[in-house]
């Protein structure tokens, strides 16, 4: 809401020496978001003169039009001048704003006699934008109306100031003039003047033509309706200046006199109204629902398809407009208007927000009554409106109807003690009814179940207004928060981070330590991401939860991984020039559930008291499944190429140590499984498992998939699910016993064994370890072969083990005897023999 | 080596000559100084005390001589060996502490060489923001509470005091998920964390609650369609307005330190009554720079105050709707942005910086911010 200083004085009158900025401090305390104020030609000094142009000469031998003037400014200001002018929208005989020379312009702008195009330009003729009024540059200002020889700067308005309010919901009052007012008045204890509820000087009614009859369908929609006719209307009367001047400063267009009056009323008082063309009108006026399937254009142009459950104004031609929303082309006031009905009603802000909201409209007048417009104000501001219609486009005021439902004030019981126990300080019960009266309530005391209460009557401009607590707002408001003391709640302990959130922490610290960057990505994926991974129509990866407005159409869809917005994340440090990239994430992906279609079973529990457990139960049923995932990815070298010699590449066992490590930084063991999974190479991608449950992958990429997401051969990259993690990781928690430290010395054997190269390294090492019994200490692959010493299709292993008795040292003879065992499970399990044997 | 000791006669008797002796002992003893190093000084050893050394074969004469001479001759040769002995043991300890230390500086390497053969990491600042503020609540007995990133539009909205036609529900501009009849929304707000520890924790309440949340936004200098809000809620029997000033004044002195305190200004959210917003003191000018044109202040752009979120008193019809008597327990809530946050904290210009995942933007903050 933008409302000048100047508009604010008719219902106030402040001191002269109030500036807008101070105001604006004023409202800021009061709760009024102004977000800036603003000095309508801000930087113009000297005399700004309304001129009247005489003669026009086309200047033709230039590039551009140029026309030489001559320019009358009355004889106080120095007759008739001769002025260059390169705007051509203007004829002889407009009444145009001239600079004269001397003046400065907003911009440090100054005027100057100066010789150009041939003639010496004795001043300026000026445009919106050079006087810091407006953006229009193509013209200069052509006034409506004005004498020669006065002064402009008055009659533009400049030097007023201008306050840029944004609106908060339940403040609808304070989109009016009229409501900021108030405010205004309230915060400098100035009287208020609401001059939009007089009714003074309204002319008696002509009855020569019956009022134009209304009707409303249903008090739930529309507790009042009202029409106001007015015929003779001149359709070719034109604005007043400073009617255009406030629209224009309000951010709001000049169309014609009628529409204009309308808008200024609405600005002026926030109610919003609406002129039909009386003309165009059968029968009587109603609102009322709409049939379905009905038909309506509005005025601007759209053909709308309308529901039972939008609210509408009809007559017997059928619809006029949508309700409190926007009006229809069928009825629309034109050029040739004469007959002028003028609806001003109350709609039921609920039912407006839904029309507006289901033909995707928001408009200057569902603005206001979503928000709730003062109750009782319609026929005031009709009035309003006709006088100035009347006024400036003669015709006749043929009569009033009106429709209305009973109206109550909201009748708010207050305790007289809510403000300081909310506060947390001491507001005598008289304060509390000072400023609530000075809001507009009536306070009267009463006495109740031995304590004071307030009955407090709201005025019908406030219908944020409802509840004791809106009160006490009112009440601690006006005070000023600064009043408020400062202490802390006395809070018995509380239990810290959850044994989740702590390991979460701790994991997210580990990835650093190890040397990943951690990064967040939008979780947002699409059809073009998925195809990139390569996965195949059954995985759960397809099963994605898509947006109904998704920001862009290529990723309509919430994430099931998070290795495609890394990947990206990567390609843009590796086009910033990075050539090593290692980076994680955590976050959340999103998957449909198989048991149930999303949204099928919506429910909205009352919000009056707890919701049963049921209800609870099928809010949580409409949930995607959103589980918490760890992801890394890794590109270039491990090890960095340096003085020490050549680095070595990132490889699938790196990702895999990443992966694993981060288990068990948290005590959970995973075990690596060769598996297929995309987008990963189908031969260097390890399965990470708990007992059966895979919680997750790590190895080496698809060259495909790397090549697809640009990003070089042999990255890498680990995925796990973080919260089976996190569960695994829980129910081991404070579990771990004590190991018993032998001192009794190691023996340390070496083990090669030849089989069969398809036989996994860790199956061997478990047969290795099962078979030698309490005493081995460790089992650890130190060297692969396979080559022309092996059998074809065989590989040879070598381990080296580690044997310790607990209480003795192990004879020569007990350690080939476990070796013995060792190698004939290796035997039986894995088929291996012993190198060279 | 040891040339002086070829022309010696080792087999006189006069060997044990007093005189002798000391000639051997004494050419001994030069040589031992001579030894430049722990090689040479083992031929010395070998050379004077060696088997074949004069005082060795002087040694061996001693039981030649009359019974009345041994003695004598026997405290000699023990007093010259001795001696010998000494020396060498000490030069032998002189010479390794030498080599020792040649060693060392032999070994001397550019240390001012780079040292970064493995990468460094960090973690996100939004993450470590969020886990700072989390900090101050959890030191003052608070906990963390969680919920879901595409939440139930029940919790987001209704519940929050945001009806169906609420204007407020147009105003933040929502990702619905599968449809916009479907009931479920990417949370546009932490706050409906806060009925869900309504609803699922004993009283009183005191919890934070970090988290990422969604808007409609496009992806600009200022804003993100992906966010991170850090909300606060407290429901106790007797929570007031000042201890919700003494809350934020308090996280206020935790994140910019000491003297810096928090203003309230009248605001609206359905789901507190009274609302107000929250500006901080601006912890690098003070306030200093309001209306000193001399001296502007780029973090608070001379306003003196930062806005930083909103807050109010828990709405009785939020209580209401978590089965809560507000006759008998009150609340205060707040929220702020982390993006916004590590902004003015830390001099972040444009919000595609926390997006991008650029590493450079994240390793600077480390593991903390
Ligand atoms: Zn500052």
């Amino acid at each position: 809401m933008r409302v000048s200083v100047q508009w604010l004085a008719s219902y106030v009158d402040l001191p002269p020496e109030v500036r807008g900025r101070e105001i604006a401090e004023r409202l800021i305390a009061a709760g009024l978001e102004v977000e800036s104020v603003e000095t309508l030609g801000a930087g113009l000094q000297g005399p700004l003169t309304v001129g009247k142009v005489v003669r026009i000469e086309e200047l033709t031998e230039f590039k551009k039009p140029i026309r030489w003037c001559q320019v009358d400014l009355g004889s106080e200001h120095g007759g008739t001048r001769g002025i260059v002018c390169g705007a051509s929208n203007f004829i002889v005989d407009d009444l145009v704003v001239i600079a004269t020379p001397g003046t400065i312009l907003p911009g440090d702008f100054h005027i100057a006699a100066r010789t150009t195009y041939g003639h010496v330009s004795d001043g300026m003729i000026c445009s919106e934008r050079e006087l810091a009024l407006g953006e229009d540059h193509a013209g200069i200002i052509v006034l409506p109306d004005g004498t020669v020889g006065d002064d402009a700067v008055e009659l533009l308005g400049l030097g007023d100031e201008i306050l840029d309010i944004a609106v908060t919901p339940d403040r609808g009052y304070a989109l009016s003039v009229r409501g900021i007012a108030r405010e205004v008045a309230t915060s400098f204890d100035l009287p208020f003047n609401d001059h939009a509820m007089a009714l003074a000087d309204l002319p008696a009614p002509e009855a020569t033509d019956a009022p134009w009859p209304c009707d409303v369908d249903d008090a739930a929609i529309c507790e009042m309706f009202t029409l106001r006719r007015i015929t003779g209307f001149d359709p070719s009367a034109t604005t007043p200046a400073w009617m255009r001047r406030r629209l224009t400063a309000a951010g709001m267009r000049s169309i014609s006199l009628a529409v204009d009056v309308t808008n200024f009323v609405m600005l002026d008082t926030g109610q919003p109204l609406h002129a039909f063309d009386g003309s165009k009108l059968r029968g009587t006026v109603r609102a009322g629902y709409a049939a379905s399937d009905t038909r309506l254009t509005t005025i601007d142009h759209v053909e709308r398809v309308l529901s039972p459950d939008d609210i509408v104004i009809r007559d017997d031609s059928g619809p006029l407009g949508l309700a409190g929303v926007m009006g229809g082309f069928s009825s629309e006031i034109d050029s040739t208007t004469t007959d002028i009905v003028l609806e001003a009603a109350w709609f039921t802000p609920r039912r407006v927000a839904q029309t507006a909201r289901r033909h995707r409209l928001a408009t200057e007048a569902s603005r206001r009554f979503e928000r709730g417009v003062d109750r009782v104000l319609a026929p005031y501001a009709s009035a309003k409106a006709m006088q100035l219609l009347l006024h400036y486009g003669g015709g006749s005021y043929v009569g009033f109807t009106a429709w209305e439902s009973p109206y109550e004030p909201t009748r708010i019981v207050m305790a007289s003690s809510l403000p300081e126990r909310t506060a947390g300080m001491a507001i005598s019960a008289g304060v509390v009814a000072e400023r609530l009266t000075a809001v507009g309530c009536e306070v009267a005391g009463s006495q109740g179940d031995g304590a004071d209460h307030f009955t407090v009557l709201v005025p019908s401009w406030r219908p944020d207004l409802i509840d004791p607590a809106d009160l006490v707002e009112e009440v601690l408001r006006l005070g000023g928060y600064d009043e408020l003391p400062s202490h802390l709640p006395a809070i018995s302990g509380g239990r810290g981070l959850t044994e989740r959130q702590r390991k979460r922490r701790r994991l997210g610290l580990w990835l650093a330590g190890a040397g990943l960057t951690e990064v967040l990505t939008y979780p947002f994926m699409g059809p073009a991401d998925i195809a990139a991974l390569r996965i195949d129509e059954e995985d759960d990866r397809q099963r994605g939860v898509t947006l109904a407005n998704p920001l862009s159409d290529e990723q309509p869809q919430l994430r099931t991984t998070l290795l495609p917005g890394l990947a990206a994340v990567a390609r843009r440090n590796r086009s910033r020039g990075a050539d090593d990239v290692l980076i994680s994430e955590m976050g959340r992906v999103f998957f449909t559930t198989k048991y149930h279609d999303l949204g099928t079973t919506v429910i909205r529990p009352a919000t009056t008291s707890r919701p049963s457990e049921d209800e609870l139960a099928a809010l949580e049923e409409l949930l995607p499944h959103q589980p918490e995932h760890l992801a890394g990815l890794l590109i270039g070298q491990r090890v960095r190429s340096g003085w020490w010699g050549e680095g070595s590449p990132v490889d699938w066992a790196q990702a895999a140590a990443l992966a694993r490590g981060c288990a068990l930084e948290i005590g959970v063991h995973l075990q690596p499984r060769a598996v297929h999974y995309a987008p990963f190479h189908p031969g260097r991608v390890a399965g990470l498992y708990l007992d059966d449950i895979c919680l997750g992958y790590a190895g080496e990429l698809h060259p495909a998939v790397l090549l697809h997401w640009g990003l070089p051969p042999r990255s890498c990259a680990f995925e796990l699910d973080l919260t089976v993690l996190l569960d695994a990781s829980v129910a081991v928690s404070h579990q771990t016993q004590a190991p018993i430290i032998a001192t009794a010395p190691v023996a340390k054997e070496d083990i090669a064994l030849v089989l069969d190269a398809g036989i996994a390294a860790s199956d061997v090492a478990a047969a290795l370890t099962d078979g030698g019994g309490d005493m081995v200490e460790s089992v650890r692959l130190f060297d692969v072969y396979q080559g022309p010493q092996v059998p074809a299709g065989q590989r040879s292993l070598a381990f080296s083990v580690r044997l310790r008795a607990e209480d003795h040292t192990l004879t020569g003879e007990e350690i080939s005897q476990i070796r013995e065992l060792m190698l004939a499970a290796a035997a039986q399990r894995c088929g291996a023999v012993l190198r060279g044997s | 080596m040891s040339a002086p000791n070829r022309s010696y006669d080792p087999v006189g008797v006069a060997a044990l000559e007093p005189q002798a002796v000391g000639e051997a002992v004494g050419q001994a003893l030069a040589a031992i100084e001579a030894a430049r190093d722990l090689t040479e000084l083992k031929d010395v050893r070998r050379d004077h005390t060696g088997d074949k050394s004069a005082l060795s074969l002087a040694n061996r004469e001693i039981g030649a001589l009359p019974p009345a001479a041994k003695a004598e001759a026997g405290k000699r040769m023990g007093e010259a060996r001795r001696s010998v002995n000494e020396a060498l043991e000490r030069r032998e300890g002189d010479l390794a502490v030498e080599r020792d230390l040649r060693v060392l500086r032999e070994e001397t390497i550019d240390v001012s060489m780079p040292t970064d053969r493995g990468h460094t990491g960090g973690r996100h600042p939004l993450t470590t923001m969020m886990e700072r503020m989390s900090e101050v609540f959890l030191l003052m007995g608070y906990e963390i509470a969680e919920g879901p990133e595409a939440e139930a539009e029940w919790f987001n909205f209704d519940a929050l005091n945001i009806g169906p036609d609420h204007p407020a529900r147009t105003m933040q501009d929502t990702f619905f998920v599968d449809s916009a009849e479907s009931g479920v929304v990417l949370r546009t707000q932490t706050s409906p964390i806060q009925m869900r520890a309504l609803l699922e924790r004993p009283l009183p309440v005191y919890v934070v609650a970090p988290g990422r949340v969604y808007r409609t936004d496009e992806l600009d200098a200022t804003h993100t369609p992906v966010f991170h809000q850090i909300e606060g809620l407290a429901v106790d029997e007797g929570i007031t307005m000042a201890h919700l000033k003494g809350t934020l004044d308090h996280l206020a002195t935790m994140m910019f330190g000491e003297g810096i305190s928090t203003r309230l200004r009248p605001s609206y959210f359905p789901f507190t009554e009274p609302s107000a917003e929250i500006d901080v003191l601006c912890f690098l000018c003070r306030g200093e720079s309001v209306g000193n044109l001399g001296s502007p202040c780029r973090t608070c752009g001379s306003e003196g105050w930062i806005e930083w979120g909103g807050c109010g008193m828990v709405n009785p019809r939020v209580l209401e709707a978590a089965g809560i008597d507000p006759d008998v327990y009150s609340g205060f809530a707040f929220g702020m942005g982390v993006e916004r946050t590590l902004m003015f904290r830390h001099g972040v210009t444009d919000m595609r910086d926390m997006v991008e995942g650029d590493v450079r933007f994240t390793r600077a903050f480390g593991i903390e911010v």
